[in-house]
């Protein structure tokens, strides 16, 4: 690990430039704001830059005609709360994914590669299979609640089994790590397998849904489950973005440091797991934006967590809006599911990452 | 003296083998012990032990008169720094970034004058914008000797003279900067910080520690100041090899070895 560090970076200059915070910040945020715009003239139905004001009711169109009602209605009921679930999955993939590097101490960590994602979709499935069945059909009218919790748990579950076996008395093996979840995937999709070998019809095209990940089932009810989910871990990500940073050091000299590491691993655990699962629920297993996001940001902002997750939560969500701009259009008027999109552009980055960090796997 | 720690008969078994077997030991504030001892004599686990990383399985710690269980980590990250064998960071942070981590929450500005002192304390102050993982394994020791200096500065600013542990802390400098380091440490002591370094350079020991502990299989064998710890004869017993112990003309002892037991050397 040291070597491939050492190599990897010497390569480089070794000097640290970082722009100020505030710049950083202010520079995604505008991103944010003009991928939205963007995002919200493109689409099977186009709704031209001129046009956007008075279909958001910026001001009052006099000539109130049949477009004006059509492009308000794909807006308000289609366009925007689609854009607003893809910023939020966005923010909450790439998040989660910094939160777990850190945990593991390890770049090459993400939800939906170690198989997370998928605990979280297969718990998911499996609601959706006995939400359907004649014994959980009483349940059937909290389906929309039921799904995020379910992939919550699953996700939870997930994480805690992939950190009990890859860690031992403080260190983290990186080859098992990503061994034992190649293996969880695997367990998980077999589950998931089995469940779309025993559903109908119905559940079938529910539970494909997830296997693709596609944000066309964004309403303003899934947005209400995102929103305080996000909101409370903003909130955390700042509690421990510290913590995150000092156990870079190890957990041993995080200890020594002043960090309570077991609360430290529980809290990140509980949240890698939610922000998984959440956005899991909502949109199916999106791969890669959890690990493209935060490496990206480290190269230009540096490692620090209190600036990276922020950072990673604006840059998610601007590379989720455009990918599913670019979902929604590409093949027009069908529709490309999203996950398929990110995982074309970010399994090749990964492979980039791994050809620049060879010596990581002969670990 | 007061006692900054106090150690009573501690031991540390993992499963069926005994690492530390009953260890009584005392530091008081402004004291500079060092730790020596074969491989395996169990002396990184002392110095866990010591920190509050591992719990012993008999006996008891006391820092600053009180139980070293009942600190929540923040507090005692106040009271005693402790520097570790191997510091592995994944991650690009710069020398400075890593440094500042042992500021905890202090404030801002105060936090980078410490900085700047411990950088310079440890000759590092012109890499302070290098990436930590792009130094060599040397420079890197240092750049966390001064993440603990600072750490221990923090918490002397606070609540007066507190512990300074250092698990082998010079194993990857060259001559020059292991002197600076245990030079550093001295000049903490001196200002009433305990130290405690496990030392594998017995003539470093000697030249800079005010008492020895002599450790061997897991026990205390000597503790006492450096002139009467370390004999050629408790050397030949517990290290298994013949030395020749000499004297400056300042008086401070240093040793040679000769050869193996078995070669059957003349005694010094």
């Amino acid at each position: 690990m040291t070597a491939l560090t050492e190599a990897g970076a010497k390569r480089r200059s070794g000097y640290a430039f970082r722009p100020p915070a505030s710049l950083t910040l202010i520079c995604l945020i505008a991103a944010l704001a003009g991928a939205a715009l963007v995002a919200l003239t493109m689409g099977a139905a186009g709704i031209p830059l001129a046009r956007l004001p008075a279909a958001l009711g910026l001001w009052a169109d006099a000539s109130a005609s049949s477009t004006l009602a059509r492009d308000q209605l794909v807006l308000w009921s289609i366009r925007i709360p689609r854009i607003g679930a893809a910023a939020m999955v966005g923010a909450l993939l790439a998040a989660s994914g910094a939160i777990m590097q850190g945990l593991f101490r390890n770049p090459l960590a993400d939800p939906a590669l170690v198989g997370v994602s998928s605990g979280g979709a297969l718990a998911a499935a499996a609601a959706i299979v006995f939400t359907d069945s004649q014994i959980g059909q009483n349940l059937r009218f909290m389906q929309h609640q039921l799904l995020p919790i379910a992939a919550f748990a699953g996700s939870l579950a997930t994480t805690i089994i992939l950190y009990s076996i890859a860690s031992r008395s403080g260190r983290t093996s990186i080859a098992i790590f990503l061994l034992a979840g190649i293996a969880i995937a695997a367990i998980a999709n077999a589950g998931i397998g089995l469940l779309v070998f025993i559903a109908d019809d119905r559940q079938l095209r529910d539970i494909t849904f997830w296997l693709l990940g596609s944000l066309s089932g964004a309403t303003w009810p899934k947005l209400a489950t995102l929103a305080p989910v996000l909101g409370l871990a903003a909130i955390a990500c700042l509690s421990i973005a510290r913590g995150l940073d000092v156990l870079v050091l190890g957990e041993a000299e995080a200890f020594h440091s002043g960090v309570d590491v077991e609360r430290l691993k529980r809290i990140s655990i509980v949240l890698v797991s939610a922000m998984t699962g959440v956005a899991v629920s909502v949109c199916g297993v999106v791969g890669f934006v959890g690990i493209v996001v935060p490496h990206l940001l480290r190269l230009l902002i540096g490692p620090g967590h209190r600036l990276l997750l922020p950072a990673s939560m604006l840059l998610g969500a601007v590379l989720l809006v455009g990918a599913d701009t670019l979902a929604r259009t590409i093949v027009a008027p069908a529709e490309m599911p999203i996950g398929i999109l990110t995982a074309a552009i970010g399994a090749p980055f990964f492979l980039g990452m791994l050809l620049r960090q060879r010596g990581l796997v002969s670990l | 003296m007061t006692a900054i720690l106090e150690a009573q008969s501690i031991s540390m078994t993992v499963g069926g083998a005994t690492l530390v077997d009953g260890i009584d030991l005392r530091i008081a504030a402004g004291e500079m012990v060092a730790i020596v001892g074969p491989n395996g004599a169990g002396k990184s686990t002392l110095l866990r032990m010591l920190s509050g990383d591992l719990r012993p399985t008999r006996g008891q710690i006391r820092l600053k008169q009180r139980n070293i269980d009942a600190y929540p980590p923040r507090f005692l990250a106040r009271h005693r720094a402790m520097l570790s064998q191997h510091v592995n960071v994944t991650f690009p942070f710069t020398v400075e970034e890593i440094v500042h981590m042992g500021a905890g929450d202090s404030g801002r500005a105060a936090a980078q004058r410490l900085v700047d002192a411990a950088l310079g304390e440890v000759d590092l102050a012109h890499f302070s914008h290098r990436q930590l993982p792009t130094l060599s394994g040397g420079e890197q020791q240092r750049a966390h000797f001064a993440r603990v200096l600072v750490q221990l500065t923090c918490g002397e600013e606070q609540h007066g003279p507190g512990l300074l542990l250092l698990d082998e802390p010079t194993s990857s400098l060259d001559m020059r900067h292991q002197i600076d380091l245990v030079e550093t440490a001295k000049r903490r002591a001196q200002n009433g910080t305990a130290v405690i370094a496990v030392l594998h350079d017995l003539n470093l020991a000697m030249r800079f520690a005010d008492r020895i502990v002599l450790l061997h299989r897991g026990r205390l064998a000597v503790d006492g100041g450096r002139t009467d710890a370390i004999t050629a004869e408790t050397i030949r017993r517990i290290f298994e090899v013949d030395v020749t112990i000499d004297y400056t003309e300042q008086g401070v002892p240093f040793l040679l070895p000769q050869t193996m037991r078995p070669a059957g050397a003349p005694t010094a």
